[in-house]
Parts: C-alpha cells; structure tokens; sequence
C-alpha cells in the first residue's frame, strides 16, 4: 500500500548555491502527483531529495524534515539504504544494468541485498514484470537477453518493474517518458494509473498534458520555491498565483 | 561556378587522394618494423623449436639439446606471484580513485601511480634487491614482488579509467534500489567494465612478462629445476638473455625459440581472457 509524504522545511544546496527553499508539502497516499516547473527550478532535486538520493553529489546537502509514513527519513540513525529501499526511482534516461539478464535486472535490488530463495523470487520478478506490463514481451528471453538488448520503451518499463521488485511504498519517477517515443510514452501513462492502486507516485514532468493527464495533484516549482501545490484540475483552471498561471498559459519556461 | 570548373575538380580529387596516400604510406611505415621482428622472430623461432624445448631443462655447456623447460615453469611462477600482489592491490586502488576519492589525497595517488608508472624496471629491480635480497636471498618470490610492483600503476590507471566510462546512470540506480555502495561497486559498477579492466590487466601483464631487467637482481635465474618460492628460480625473459649473449651457436637457437614462446603466450593469454570477457558479459548477479 501507498503512504503518505510530509515534507517540512526542505532546504537543499550544491555546494553554496541553494536549489531548495524551505519546501512545505503534504503528499497523499496511493495518489499521483505531478511537479511541474521550468529548467533549473529544482524539480529533480526535491525527488531526490525524497530518498536522499540528494545527498550523493559531490557537495549536495539537504536538511529539513521529510516523513514517509513512521519514518523521518533524515532523522539521526537513519540510514539511506533504508529509505531507498522504501522510496524507489525510475530516472529519466532509461538506465537498466547492462552487464545483467532482465531476470537479475529485475532481481538485483533483492539479490544484492541479500534475498537468496529462488523460488520466492521468481514469482516477484513476474509479479513485478507484470505490473509494469512487461511481462509478455519478454517472459521467453528472460534469462537469454541482456537488459541493455531492449528498446527504449521497454527498458524504461524494465526500470520500474525493477524499482517495484523490492516493494517499495513510494515510487518517484524523474521525467520517466521524456526520452520515450509517444507509444511508449502512453504506455508509461498507463501503467502510472495502475500503480496508484499500490504506490504513492510522484512524478517530475517537464510535460504539462502528461501531469493533467496522470495526477490528481499538482505542484508548481519555481526557482527553487514552491509556488502552488493543489488538485491538478484547479491547477490549470484557476490557479490562484500569477505566476503559476503565467507558466501554464507559457508565458515563460 | 565553384564546382563546374574541370580544373577545380581535378585539383580537389588529386588532393583527396594525395592525403589518402599519405596516410597509408605513415600506417605502412608504422607496421613495417613490427610485421619485420614478428615474421623474423616466428621463422627464426618456430624453425628453433623442438619437443625437447618444452620438455628438458637445459644441458652442460658443451653439450648440444635441452631445452627450457624450467625457465617456462618458473616464468609462469614469477608472473603468477607478481598477478597475486599486483592485480588485487592495482584494481583496487583503481576502485578507490574512481569510485570514493574526492579531492587531494585521491589526487595524490593518481600522481603517485603515474611517477611509478615512470619508473625504469631496473631501478624497482634494485629496490626490491635492497628489501628482499639483501638480508636474504635471492628467490622466485622476490622477482614476483618485483613483477607485482611493477603491475600496479599500469593496473590502477586502467581501472580507474574503465571505471570513468561506466555511466553514472547505473550507480544511481543502483542506489536508488537501496543496494549498499560497496556491493554495488563490486556487483554492478566493476562488473559492467569488466572486460575494460580485463584488458588493463593483460596489458600490465603483457607487459612486465617480458620483463628482464628487475628479474636479473630478484630471480636470478636458475639453470636447474626449481619451483620453490624462497630459491632463486628461471625465467624466459632471464634465460632468453644469457643465451643471446652466450657464444654457442645452440643456445642463440634456444633463445630464439624462447623469444617465439614468450611471444606466443602472451598472445595467446590475452586472446583467451578477451573471449572469456566478451562471453561473461551477460550473466546472473554472482
């Protein structure tokens, strides 16, 4: 099942330019969210920020409160690992391992923890290839192709059933159709429906159909600030900033 | 018109070809020294060749026959002492530098790796002789360390550059599954370039397995059997030397067919672990 998200106070700098200010936000269980924004404004790095993926830049720091379900995940005594494994990612540019099968693609996250029995994790690899409608195109050449052999689309798919392979509550998806073609792209779309029933998804789209079309929530980033965070109807109905509206009529971005 | 005077057109076609020819007459000059010692040295040496090379230590002087049997054992001896030291401490200090360094300590390995790199084989022959030899004596074990050291830097480097070319796409992803740094390092980062650091290690020991000149004060070399570790012991490169210099016809004839196997087996071994790369790439998390 999805959790909720509580993000209080979220500061965020690389090195000494800050990218994040002070971001409040209350994200809701088994519900999508899109946040929208031009370049620059600190989109990406609020996602990573929610698994502390942050952090792993050479001079990137964070602090803040951020609370997935009982865990504050920058809270002393946390480890990183812990909460990656609670709050998966599926990138932008589609990123499989090219040295593994799609059978320990989908299986590393478990293996390489440490998950040694076989059987149980055969039926995960299919459960999860199931859920990101994977499962039919390559049920055959499970353990005879290279991950790296797919198409685009269908590496991208193999990135998020490898990300739900190890049951996470939340899934972020940084821009996950922008390298996509518009099949693959709808795809994507599709199945971000049906993970809603078990994850809470946050999705940075650089797309404005796509976060109208998919979330039921909508954030507009702005230089680093939260400008407005509201049902994704209202959002591009009647916004009640001036900016916000000024980027989605396009006036700039 | 530019391009409808007959002449212009000429010129340019003649141009085009001059270039052309030129560059191939430079890759012929490059290739004719190596194709002129690799086709002298397979006449000359496989012409030297016979069963008793392989099979027979070398005789007395005075006596025709024997072969060098012992030097090819104690070469792989030496070699594999010197992999055992020299690969593990070579990909890893390579792993350091291209997954955990930041800033000046990383920087000053990187250095550090690159003087030794520099360092003539002689002088680490000598340095070893003064840690090793001095107090004891000399043994296969010290021409290993000397071999060893001397694989490092070229081991290093090449880690660490092959390591570079591994997106860092996939270290974030793996990351992001929650996989520790360390098991990702060694189970995604490095196994992705494995057949790049492969290759650096064949090089490195491409390279310091025709090394004599560290040998000459470490191994020694040896005329009889031995494959004990504390004695000194033969080697190709060591053997191929004294019998070039010696005055005996037979033992030239020897040393060629050494030079033609030292060849051979270095050949051969990088072949062989390129295909086993190339064949390992895909394959289950170990």
């Amino acid at each position: 099942m999805g959790v909720g998200i509580k993000v209080e106070g979220l500061n965020a700098w690389f090195g000494k330019h800050q990218a994040l200010f002070g971001i409040n936000m209350d994200i809701l269980p088994n519900r999508a969210t899109a946040i929208i924004g031009p370049s620059g404004c600190g989109k990406s790095t609020f996602v990573r920020c929610l698994n502390r993926l942050h952090e792993t830049n050479p001079d990137a720091r964070a602090d803040g409160k951020v609370q997935v379900k009982d865990m504050d995940i920058y809270g002393a005594g946390v480890a990183p690992v812990d909460v990656r494994r609670r709050v998966g990612m599926v990138f932008q540019k589609p990123n499989p391992f090219p040295s593994m099968t799609i059978y320990d693609n989908v299986a590393a996250g478990l293996k390489l923890n440490g998950f040694r029995n076989r059987k149980k994790l055969d039926e995960i690899v299919e459960k999860s290839l199931r859920s990101s409608a994977l499962w039919d195109e390559v049920k055959d050449d499970l353990r005879k192709k290279s991950g790296a052999s797919l198409s685009g689309g269908q590496q991208q798919r193999l990135c998020i059933a490898r990300a739900l392979a190890v049951e996470p509550d939340v899934l972020l998806m940084d821009e996950p159709a922008s390298a996509l073609d518009p099949i693959s792209t709808a795809k994507i779309e599709d199945l971000i429906f049906e993970l809603k029933e078990n994850y809470t998804v946050v999705i940075v789209t650089h797309n404005m159909q796509q976060a109208a079309r998919v979330a039921e929530f909508t954030a507009f980033f702005l230089m680093g600030k939260l400008i407005e965070f509201d049902k994704t109807e209202k959002i591009f109905t009647t916004p009640s900033d001036k900016r916000t509206e000024d980027y989605i009529t396009g006036r700039f971005g | 018109m530019l391009n409808a005077s007959p002449t212009l057109q000429w010129h340019r076609k003649f141009a085009d070809r001059l270039a052309t020819s030129l560059a191939v007459l430079c890759v012929l000059l490059v290739m004719l020294p190596l194709a002129a010692i690799f086709i002298y040295l397979v006449i000359r040496g496989i012409g030297s060749l016979d069963l008793a090379f392989f099979t027979q230590a070398p005789k007395p002087v005075g006596e025709t026959g024997g072969g060098m049997a012992n030097a090819i054992v104690g070469s792989g001896i030496v070699l594999g002492v010197g992999s055992v030291i020299g690969v593990p401490l070579g990909v890893g200090a390579g792993v350091y530098l291209s997954e955990y360094s930041r800033g000046q300590f990383g920087k000053l390995v990187r250095f550090t790796a690159d003087v030794l790199n520099g360092v003539p084989s002689i002088v680490i022959g000598i340095a070893v002789y003064a840690l090793l030899v001095l107090h004891q004596h000399y043994s296969a074990f010290a021409g290993g360390v000397a071999l060893g050291i001397m694989m490092i830097p070229t081991i290093t480097r090449s880690t660490e550059e092959m390591l570079r070319l591994v997106p860092n796409a996939i270290r974030e992803a793996a990351l992001g599954l929650g996989i520790p740094q360390w098991r990702s390092t060694l189970s995604i980062t490095l196994r992705t370039a494995t057949s790049g650091v492969l290759t650096g290690i064949m090089l490195a020991f491409a390279r310091v397995s025709g090394e004599t000149a560290p040998l000459l004060f470490t191994a020694l070399g040896n005329t009889f059997w031995s494959t004990k570790l504390d004695q000194p012991i033969a080697a190709l490169p060591l053997q191929i030397y004294v019998y070039a210099n010696s005055p005996y016809d037979d033992w030239h004839r020897l040393a060629w067919a050494g030079a033609f196997v030292l060849i051979a087996l270095i050949v051969v071994t990088s072949a062989s672990v390129r295909w086993i790369a190339s064949r390992g790439f895909v394959g289950g998390v170990q």
